[in-house]
């Protein structure tokens, strides 16, 4: 299929009456892996769900895959979902199964295969993410990068074409953090997959993008590659990169207003 | 009139209003929950995303089956209280062995489907409600969306059909119970044979008593299964706002299984 992966045209979100996000544009090529950086409170994550259809936009379109996931129907969602997966910020593994269960899940509500293949399916999938004898413990005994992986190998199960990635190295310890950047690296290349890495890492996000997308303020500062990004003249962007605490300037006027109440 | 100088009986009009406004709201919520939850048992199969076997299973034994011995001391007790009071009342008139009509029908039409209510309101209300508010908490619930795994589909379905198929089942054992409870205490008491007290009790009652308690049953399953879900939906602020949605919906669905009880016994017997 010709044309990017992902479309975002004029995304305007509100949360209440709060303005999250601000016409946001947004282009993902196929093959290509896109990183998604902004502070806290940038509209990073607001932006993701509204990618994966979680939320409704207030305006806007949002393509996947050539479809239109703000007017498609119920079906068309499940079909395009059958092709999409996401690894959760905190993994969102079920507690209630195993592993290898969780592993399976979509294969086994999606699919009509037999049991033992989709076993076999889930161990490859644990073993490309480097669980291979860990199908049988519980969520809750695997530690926070064996989370993320389990995670990953529960969105890729199905061999999705779109792969969503929320925060891979928040809370990790450098090599952990490392390790992962170079399965996502991996995964693009051995399966041709469409990633959107939504991160505050810098590190990270310099090693596996190739193109990266700066939020802020709900609004898009910069798409580009990381040279672009890098030598970008934007003050914010330079603040990011250079963990420069922001200088915002203080309106006398409005700061009263706000101190009184009126 | 400018804002900020309403009267205190506008203010609590207001207030008044809001709470109408809210309540109204999370009736339809209820509503709209449980004509998806029959809409998923009745055509999910045919959009090949049926309601699992498996899972309504699981959730009869969590509700019905691991709930047989609470519910049975709780009901042995209510039938003992129920023949000491009745004996103690019947007394003043000689009249001691009438109580068994007390008890069998009281026992039936009110104390059996209340009891096993309010009992499976704080067991599996109060665990249903836990469990889904910490998978809103964990993103789980999110997950499922994203996979295309329809949460209500996956998670209330099975809990609506296994709380309906369990209470009336809790229900008759709950009766079974309170009217041994009352055989024991009357044979104690009034040396009145089990063999007496049995013919007695099943002469009394009529197939419309017990069909009163059942009817009530399956709308505190309806209201126990509706509230604990979407309070476990509405969570919020993590490990905190599971505690609150846990409490609340125990608290909700015991004051509707109460409500609901007197208007369906006063409807029922005019």
């Amino acid at each position: 299929m010709a044309g990017p992966a992902i479309e975002v045209r004029d995304l305007v979100a509100h949360y209440g009456s709060r303005l999250i996000l601000d016409r946001v544009n947004l282009n993902v090529g196929q093959s290509e892996i896109m990183v998604i950086m902004g502070g806290s409170g940038s509209g990073k994550s607001t932006l993701l769900r509204h990618l994966l259809g979680l939320n409704i936009p207030t305006r806007g379109s949002i393509r996947l895959l050539g479809q239109d996931i703000t007017t498609a129907s119920a079906d068309q969602l499940q079909a395009l979902r059958k092709n999409m997966g996401v690894s959760f910020q905190g993994g969102a593994l079920f507690s209630s199964m195993s592993v290898a269960e969780n592993v399976m899940l979509p294969l086994r509500e999606h699919t009509k295969l037999d049991l033992q293949t989709m076993r076999i399916m889930a161990g490859m999938k644990l073993e490309v993410v480097r669980l291979g004898g860990f199908g049988d413990l519980n969520p809750s005994q695997l530690s926070g990068g064996m989370i993320k992986r389990a995670a990953l190998a529960r969105a890729i199960v199905m061999d999705p074409k779109l792969l969503f990635f929320d925060e891979p190295s928040a809370g990790l310890d450098p090599v952990v953090s490392a390790e992962l950047d170079e399965l996502i690296l991996k995964l693009r290349d051995s399966m041709q997959m469409t990633i959107v890495v939504v991160t505050h890492e810098l590190d990270s996000a310099f090693k596996i993008a190739d193109r990266i997308t700066v939020l802020d303020h709900g609004k898009i500062l910069l798409s580009g590659t990381v040279d672009e990004v890098r030598s970008s003249s934007n003050e914010r962007i330079q603040d990011l990169l250079n963990r420069r605490p922001r200088e915002e300037e203080i309106d006398a006027d409005a700061y009263l207003r706000r101190l009184t109440g009126g | 009139m400018a804002e900020g100088s309403a009267g205190p009986l506008v203010q609590s009009l207001e207030r008044l209003g809001r709470v109408c406004v809210e309540l109204i709201e999370e009736f339809g919520y209820y509503l709209a929950l449980s004509i998806e939850c029959v809409y998923w048992i009745g055509w999910g199969g045919a959009r090949r995303q049926p309601v699992r076997l498996s899972a309504t299973v699981q959730q009869m034994v969590e509700i019905g089956l691991a709930g047989l011995p609470i519910v049975f001391m709780l009901s042995f007790a209510i039938g003992v209280m129920l023949a000491i009071q009745g004996i103690h009342t019947l007394k003043q008139f000689g009249a001691e062995t009438q109580v068994v009509l007390g008890i069998a029908l009281s026992v039936t039409r009110e104390f059996g489907p209340l009891i096993t209510g309010i009992l499976v309101a704080g067991r599996s209300g109060s665990a249903l409600a836990a469990r889904i508010g910490t998978m809103t908490v964990n993103q789980e619930i999110d997950a499922l969306r994203v996979m295309g795994i329809n949460p209500v589909r996956y998670l209330v379905s099975p809990v609506l059909v296994a709380m309906l198929v369990m209470m009336p089942l809790l229900t008759l054992f709950s009766d079974y119970a309170s009217l041994i409870g009352g055989a024991v205490f009357c044979k104690l008491e009034l040396g009145l044979s089990y063999r007496a007290y049995w013919d007695q009790a099943t002469g009394f009652l009529a197939l419309n008593d017990l069909m009163q308690g059942l009817a009530k049953s399956l709308v505190f399953a309806l209201v126990i299964a509706l509230v604990g879900v979407t309070n476990g939906f509405a969570v919020a602020g993590g490990a905190e706002g599971v505690g609150k949605a846990t409490t609340r919906a125990v608290v909700l669905s015991i004051s509707y299984i109460v409500l609901a009880d007197m208007l369906f016994t006063y409807f029922l017997n005019r």
